[in-house]
């Protein structure tokens, strides 16, 4: 009852005439830089820092705006994923592996409403779980040390193989490379830059965003280059079909189950300081994907593979502020970016910002739930124009892909090195679609393997190079359990399921999968 | 940030000619004033330019609203390569540096630079470090912990949010050589992504002990999570620091500060140098400076200038033989 009344007296603090127009606006921008590939959340955060000092903003309305910018930018990199397939920020990418196929088609316009409502249902139910049980929480994430983040990172990693079926050497080939590229960098554990070749930009490793930008949207230009002008090339191409903008309730409903149970996940990922939004989607997807996908429609346009990872990624992003506000510890990087606000505001994070500032924080979580029904509100009927985006005909979209990649990643870091990475990055990616290589599990071992590497390394240390610390607490066999199950079980079943698949694709399209599947097979 | 970094080179070009025909008839006022921080949005070189740019302007040393440009890379590398081969006589920038860029020069870690090929302007204030463990933990003094390494190193794990050989690192092992333990290399210490994060490692029980910075500390000792044996300042901190003993006062004479400061173009003009150190000195005399200082949890280092220089001399010379001492460098 106290929290409810604290909360209340949030709503009070929030609901001012100048923080509602501080909501919409910051809503509004965020979902256009999520939308833009390049311009991800913690970039988006941090351009708009300056903004709100420059207006004087005091405390709350400056963390109005920027969580709204927060919120908004996690709804936003969808769109570019499901229309182009070209992610807008990392925890958008594993959207584009059913998004994208239901843009091909004719489903965009659902795809986009699905994963504006799985947004708001991940977002809407996280802002709750922080409301409700952040002081718990955070218990949870003092369980983690390092040998059960590893083992985390692990579990990771195993259930891989679930996200691209077509190849599962191709795909374990691409992870391996991702793990390379994840090498690069001084290593935090000795101090020794590896593979930088004595050149001071790659010191600090490969910026994912760099990485993404040049393998998706990049290499998707290139493509475009090779075919330029080829007359059957353009006629092979199916034609785009816009199709109809809402989805029926029976959709909805179908993927209801989908979107609690991943809310749930990408939750926890979210509180994990260090796990944060791109191991929600990714876990959230790939775990879906083995609990329901009985018929092999995930990666095909399974509307319950656009919800999954959506919920997933919106579910981690209000869970992240856990950690962020009750331990200053940042779980992603746009919370670093909003904790740097908070310190330049004079407000310490930490075990004691409840108690001593709670004006900030309730005002802040108020300020979450109006957010995300103002994007809700935004993002669904502004559908209809999202999807105009497919109209526009390649020979004009490709330059625009290619000018708002270069300028985005240039406004990383101000450096031109990085532009030369993203090209790098672009023709591998090229060079990978040619060789029917999936994209993705290149980008998860460069996120994922750093962090597995540091971590098994601090366990291995702490415990004086004895690896019996890997399975020594119940937490870490119980993550391991599930890892091997999610590796081991695939290879048995495999059979099973493929006869199962074969079955299924022969009975009825993919596409008109979702509402059979409805009924139990 | 394009958007912002675009009209601001054309700005810059501008604003240089604007500067040169000023200087030449009165001293130097600087036009469209730039502060990089060599790291992305949130990290303390941010965190320094912004507030000092925020603090200049509303004391009117500067006429309007410093740009802050992040350019981040090889912990500050990139953006002192930058400085030093394409920004060389730039008048109206400086650049937020801290320890960290001098143990990084010390380390040979930038590449074919070193501090020479700056001019060092002045410090804004220092952040102490601290030795600090867990509420619940047998230890209670630094003197303690230290016997504790000297016995077994391997039951003590000490973490912090640098990389191996950085300051945090370089801290617990100077502190580790006053007490006598000859093989530093010895001491079992756990890099983590950021003080934050170890911290909430020795909450969680994965470490014995943390080092790092006290402003990193702050939230969690008000909250009595952790118990702070010592602080290597050279002597007590005042205000609601004054109850942590400094390692000094405990018999190891041990002092890590992690001071926050500026340096400037190599090619900067005399009457600009004077005209930074002066706006840094003031601003830093000001008592919008040391309310700003008090909040963020940092302490007085007063220098500007060569004192300044000196210091960071200093500082990169004892860096320097530490580093051969525990084999960083050759």
């Amino acid at each position: 009852m106290d929290t409810l009344s604290s909360l209340a007296d949030g709503f009070s603090v929030a609901l001012t005439f100048q923080n509602i127009g501080l909501a919409l606006l910051g809503c509004f921008l965020g979902t256009i830089m999520g939308a833009l590939p390049g311009l991800g959340p913690s970039n988006g955060v941090a351009i708009l820092i300056p903004l709100a000092f420059t207006l004087g903003l005091g405390p709350t309305p400056a963390l109005i705006l920027l969580t709204s910018v927060y919120y908004g930018a996690m709804y936003g990199g969808r769109i570019s994923s499901i229309l182009l397939n070209i992610p807008g920020d990392e925890p958008a990418m594993m959207t584009c592996l059913d998004g994208y196929p239901m843009a091909q088609q004719g489903r965009a316009g659902e795809a986009l409403a699905l994963s504006g409502i799985a947004s708001f249902v991940g977002a809407f139910f996280a802002t709750w779980g922080l409301v409700l049980l952040a002081p718990q929480l955070v218990k949870v994430a003092l369980l983690f040390g390092p040998a059960e983040y590893f083992a985390l990172f692990t579990l990771a990693f195993a259930t891989l193989g679930g996200i691209s079926a077509s190849n599962q050497a191709k795909s374990a080939f691409a992870a391996a490379l991702g793990l390379g590229l994840a090498m690069i960098g001084v290593d935090t554990q000795t101090g020794v830059p590896r593979f930088t070749f004595g050149e001071v930009h790659l010191y600090d490793g490969i910026d994912f965003l760099v990485a993404i930008v040049g393998l998706f949207a990049l290499s998707e230009v290139f493509i475009f280059l090779e075919h330029r002008g080829s007359a059957e090339e353009e006629a092979a191409k199916p034609k785009v079909v816009i199709g109809k903008i809402a989805p029926s309730w029976g959709l909805i409903r179908y993927c209801t189950p989908t979107m609690l149970r991943t809310t749930v996940l990408g939750f926890i990922a979210g509180v994990l300081p260090g796990a944060g939004a791109s191991l929600g989607s990714f876990i959230s997807y790939s775990l879906e994907k083995k609990l329901v996908d009985k018929k092999g429609t995930f990666g095909t346009g399974d509307p319950r593979g656009v919800a999954a990872p959506e919920a997933g990624n919106n579910a981690a992003a209000g869970g992240a502020l856990v950690p962020m506000l009750a331990l200053g510890v940042p779980g992603s990087g746009t919370t670093a970016v909003l904790l740097a606000v908070l310190l330049a505001l004079n407000i310490t994070p930490g075990p004691l910002l409840f108690t001593q500032n709670p004006d900030v924080v309730w005002g802040l979580i108020a300020a979450l739930f109006i957010g995300n029904f103002m994007l809700l509100a935004m993002n669904i009927p502004m559908v209809g124009l999202f999807v105009r985006v497919l109209m526009v005909p390649p020979r004009i979209l490709m330059p625009i892909v290619a000018m708002i990649s270069f300028v985005g990643i240039y406004g990383i870091s101000g450096s031109s090195f990085d532009l030369m990475v993203m090209v790098g990055f672009g023709i591998m990616g090229w060079a990978l679609r040619k060789l029917d290589v999936p994209l993705v599990p290149v980008i998860l071992g460069t996120l994922l393997g750093n962090e597995m590497e540091v971590n098994l390394r601090r366990a291995v240390t702490i415990n004086d190079g004895d690896y019996s610390i890997l399975v020594g607490s119940p937490l870490t066999l119980i993550l391991w359990a599930i890892a091997i199950v999610g590796f081991v079980l695939p290879i048995f079943v495999g059979g099973i399921v493929r006869a199962r698949m074969r079955k299924a694709a022969a009975k009825d399209e993919t596409a008109t999968a979702a509402t059979e599947g409805a009924n139990p097979d | 940030m394009k958007i912002a970094a675009l009209p601001l080179i054309g700005g810059l070009a501008i604003a240089g000619a604007l500067a040169m025909a000023v200087s030449a008839a009165s001293a130097f006022e600087p036009e469209r004033t730039e502060c990089i921080a060599p790291a992305n949005p949130g990290g303390g070189w941010d965190f320094t330019c912004r507030q000092v740019g925020k603090s200049l302007q509303d004391l009117g040393l500067i006429k309007s609203t410093m740009q802050v440009v992040n350019l981040s890379g090889g912990g500050g590398g990139v953006a002192f390569a930058e400085v030093v081969n394409k920004r060389n006589d730039a008048n109206d920038l400086i650049i937020a540096a801290s320890s960290a860029t001098a143990t990084r020069l010390a380390q040979n870690a930038y590449p074919g630079n070193t501090m020479d090929q700056v001019r060092w302007l002045a410090a804004v204030g220092a952040d102490y470090g601290v030795i600090a463990v867990a509420k619940d933990s047998e230890i209670n003094t630094l003197p303690e912990l230290l016997e504790k390494i000297k016995d077994d190193p391997s039951s003590v794990s000490i973490g912090g949010g640098s990389a191996v050989g950085g300051w945090d690192h370089l801290k617990v092992l100077i502190a580790a050589q006053k007490a006598g333990i000859s093989d530093v290399r010895s001491v079992k210490y756990i890099a983590f992504a950021g003080g934050g994060e170890a911290v909430t490692q020795l909450l969680a029980g994965s470490l014995q002990a943390f080092t790092g910075d006290l402003s990193e500390a702050k939230g969690f000792v008000d909250s009595g999570d952790i118990k702070v044996l010592a602080v290597l300042a050279p002597e007590r901190l005042e205000g609601e620091f004054a109850d942590m003993p400094t390692a000094k006062e405990q018999g190891i004479d041990a002092i890590g500060a992690n001071w926050r400061g500026f340096y400037a173009p190599g090619g900067m003009s005399g009457e600009a140098y004077e005209f930074w150190v002066d706006a840094i000195g003031t601003l830093y005399a000001s008592d919008e400076w040391k309310a700003v200082m008090e909040t963020n949890g940092l302490a007085p280092l007063d220098l500007q200038g060569a004192e300044f220089e000196a210091f960071v001399r200093d500082s990169v010379d004892n860096i320097t033989a530490l580093s051969k001492e525990i084999g960083i460098l050759q």
